[in-house]
């Protein structure tokens, strides 16, 4: 167990390591004018004063190792164009809480709604309400993410009479985002604990509990419902880091200050230091939020403490 | 999920054939007749048929073929049919929009020949079919040319990742040597959340269709290549494979009987699927700034330039019809590819 978990976590720090020196190379490919707005009337030594300030003039190994000696200190850097050398870790800190906010209230919905939607499903399959319910997680699938939250921002504003903006201080401009962030994680919650569900029912084991006279209510709680969650228990680590970065459509559609309209902000801007900095804190918590998960499944994973603990029979 | 309804189906079938009646007299009468029942049988019912040793050999043989029960049972399916049909025509409408006659260029501006000014954001009927956007363009042409970039963009994606994926897997499932080196770069690939991969090459590289291709495929491949070692490591040492080597099965019809069944089903799924995310991503990478540029309609451009309708309830048509295009082709496709799947799947073959 600590063997894997030791394993696991080296995994993750390589995969970060290895991606931050992508980032960082792949941005360095890019031409430099998006760094100075004023290019074209510096002079050669302005440019290289400037060039040296930002410490472009180094090879690319040492810009490399000068940024994760950085980044070891907890220094994103400097914004060069949103907020004209602002720090990157102060902009991220004002901004994160927006956006934990909403993914937490979407999250609030969305589990038990998705979960409950889910159990149904299973219960009464092929019936009116599963057919009901796949065809709303086949929407949510296959439709871009674009066109429900846009459909949602219209109609929902148009037949409620609420904001189509989010607004700070009105609590009701909240409801909006919150339920298109919501949408899309109860269809995901709902697909995945009913297919496992379905699995789990047409186990053997089940079969016997069944013979022996347990109770549907016992066997479908007990047995199918606690074996089902365990794997959906593998993404809540992830989707409760990722609430950090926010939802890139949704708040930008509803021009919310957090963390996912400033990436599209900024990409507009071409400020490269902050793109660098926001990919970076994106993928790590990708990152982290797997590590997490796959430590958290072997925890939570009844059949794997069982055998702990009744190992000597 | 149709592995199981498929026996459901069957078996509700079987007792709808099964009238009350003949639940009634299987209950009365014996399964065995008597003798004398059995002489009392009309000979008239029997006729002798001369001995065949031909006939006699088939005993046991199947004449089972894997792609006909793969059609027969996605025909059966009628929705996913409906579906189909749906997504064909769309496509195939979408080609040949552009040589129908009295069809407009998609990017041509067009102007009111008496003032000579730009006929903007005219209602749809009339001279423009779905009227023009804000700077007179005709909505239609528009709306076709869009459909068709996105699903070229679609299939090219779906087609690379299948076949890059195929090939890597089969080396990475065949050849041992490799194998670490792959699952390392699957592992730490798998790692990135897929959107930062799109978002930074995107960004980097200069935007176009190319670019988006090659940010889908740049990964893509690696869930593909990833199954299809899984099966052929699978495979490889199964004993009916070994048996298939051992009777001297060239390798072609091993890959083509043993093999290909397997994983054709899961192959077809994964492109079908590709094909709705690709249109998605491109959408969505549009979206944030980094998609196509805007002589090159896309249903991601439109539904973004459309976004900017949402104030004026009467220019909502520019958001809507490209919303309803993207939503039907998606979910065709998705429909198509789930079915599609569950019909390649030898155990829902009967």
């Amino acid at each position: 167990m600590l063997k894997y978990c030791l394993k696991r976590i080296m995994r993750a720090c390589i995969s970060l390591v290895i991606v931050i020196a992508v980032v960082f190379c792949l941005l360095r490919l890019m031409p430099i004018d998006s760094y100075f707005p004023n290019l074209d009337d510096m002079t050669e030594i302005q440019l290289y004063n400037a060039k040296e300030k930002l410490g472009l003039n180094d090879p690319v190994p040492v810009q490399l190792g000068n940024f994760y000696q950085q980044l070891l200190r907890g220094d994103l850097g400097l914004s060069n164009k949103y907020r004209v050398d602002y720090p990157i870790t102060k902009i991220l800190a004002k901004k994160a809480p927006v956006s934990i906010k909403f993914g937490l209230m979407a999250m609030g919905i969305s589990l038990p709604l998705g979960l409950l939607l889910g159990v149904l499903m299973a219960r009464n399959r092929n019936g009116i309400l599963d057919r009901v319910g796949t065809g709303y997680v086949v929407l949510m699938q296959a439709v871009p993410a674009a066109v429900y939250y846009l459909m949602v921002q219209i109609y929902g504003s148009d037949w409620t009479g609420l904001n189509i903006l989010y607004k700070t201080g009105v609590p009701s401009s909240i409801i909006l985002p919150v339920v298109s962030l919501a949408l899309p994680s109860i269809a995901w919650y709902a697909m995945w604990l009913r297919r496992y569900m379905v699995d789990e029912e047409n186990k053997d084991y089940i079969r016997m509990a069944r013979a022996k006279g347990v109770p549907q209510r016992a066997i479908g709680f007990n047995h199918v419902f606690r074996n089902a969650i365990v794997p959906l228990i593998h993404g809540i680590p992830s989707s409760l880091l990722l609430t950090i970065s926010g939802s890139i459509y949704v708040e930008s559609l509803y021009s919310i200050p957090g963390m996912g309209g400033l990436l599209v902000e900024v990409i507009k801007m071409q400020d490269n230091s902050m793109v660098q900095a926001l990919v970076i804190v994106y993928a790590a918590l990708g990152i982290i939020g797997l590590l997490m998960g796959d430590i958290l499944m072997a925890v939570v994973d009844p059949r794997i403490s069982l055998t702990k603990k009744e190992g000597a029979r | 999920m149709s592995k199981f309804s498929m026996n459901d189906h069957i078996s509700k079938k079987l007792e709808k054939s099964l009238t009350e009646q003949d639940l009634a007299d299987a209950g009365r009468l014996p399964d065995v007749l008597t003798e004398e029942q059995i002489a009392a049988l009309p000979a008239s019912l029997f006729s002798r048929r001369a001995y065949s040793e031909e006939e006699a050999e088939r005993t046991g043989y199947s004449d089972y073929s894997y792609w006909r029960s793969t059609i027969r049972a996605f025909f059966k399916n009628k929705a996913a049919v409906c579906m189909l049909l749906l997504a064909m025509s769309l496509v195939l409408f979408s080609v040949i929009q552009p040589y129908l006659p009295g069809q407009y260029d998609p990017n041509f501006i067009n102007n009111d020949p008496e003032t000579g000014m730009q006929i903007i954001n005219q209602q749809p009927g009339g001279q423009f079919i779905l009227g023009t956007n804000a700077i007179g363009q005709d909505f239609w042409a528009r709306l076709w040319a869009g459909t068709r970039t996105s699903m070229f963009l679609g299939l090219t994606v779906a087609a690379i990742q299948t076949v890059i994926g195929i090939a890597l897997g089969m080396i990475w499932g065949y050849l041992r040597s490799v194998d670490v080196f792959f699952t390392e770069l699957y592992n730490v690939v798998t790692n990135i959340p897929s959107t930062i991969i799109l978002i930074l090459a995107s960004y980097v590289l200069k935007p176009g269709i190319w670019t988006m291709v090659f940010a889908m495929c740049v990964t893509g491949w690696l869930g593909v290549a990833q199954y299809i070692r899984t099966q052929v490591m699978i495979i490889r040492d199964r004993d009916f494979n070994m048996a298939s080597r051992c009777l001297g099965t060239p390798l072609d019809r091993i890959i083509m009987k043993n093999l290909l069944p397997h994983i054709v089903s899961v192959i077809m799924l994964r492109m079908a699927l590709a094909i709705p995310s690709a249109i998605g991503s491109e959408v969505f990478m549009t979206y944030i700034g980094l998609g196509l540029p805007i002589e090159t309609p896309s249903l991601g451009n439109l539904v973004n330039a459309g976004r900017g309708m949402l104030m004026s309830p009467s220019l909502r048509y520019q958001l809507i019809y490209p919303a309803i295009v993207l939503s039907v082709i998606t979910v065709c496709f998705y429909m198509v590819g789930n079915a599609f799947g569950d019909a390649a799947d030898p155990k829902n073959h009967l």
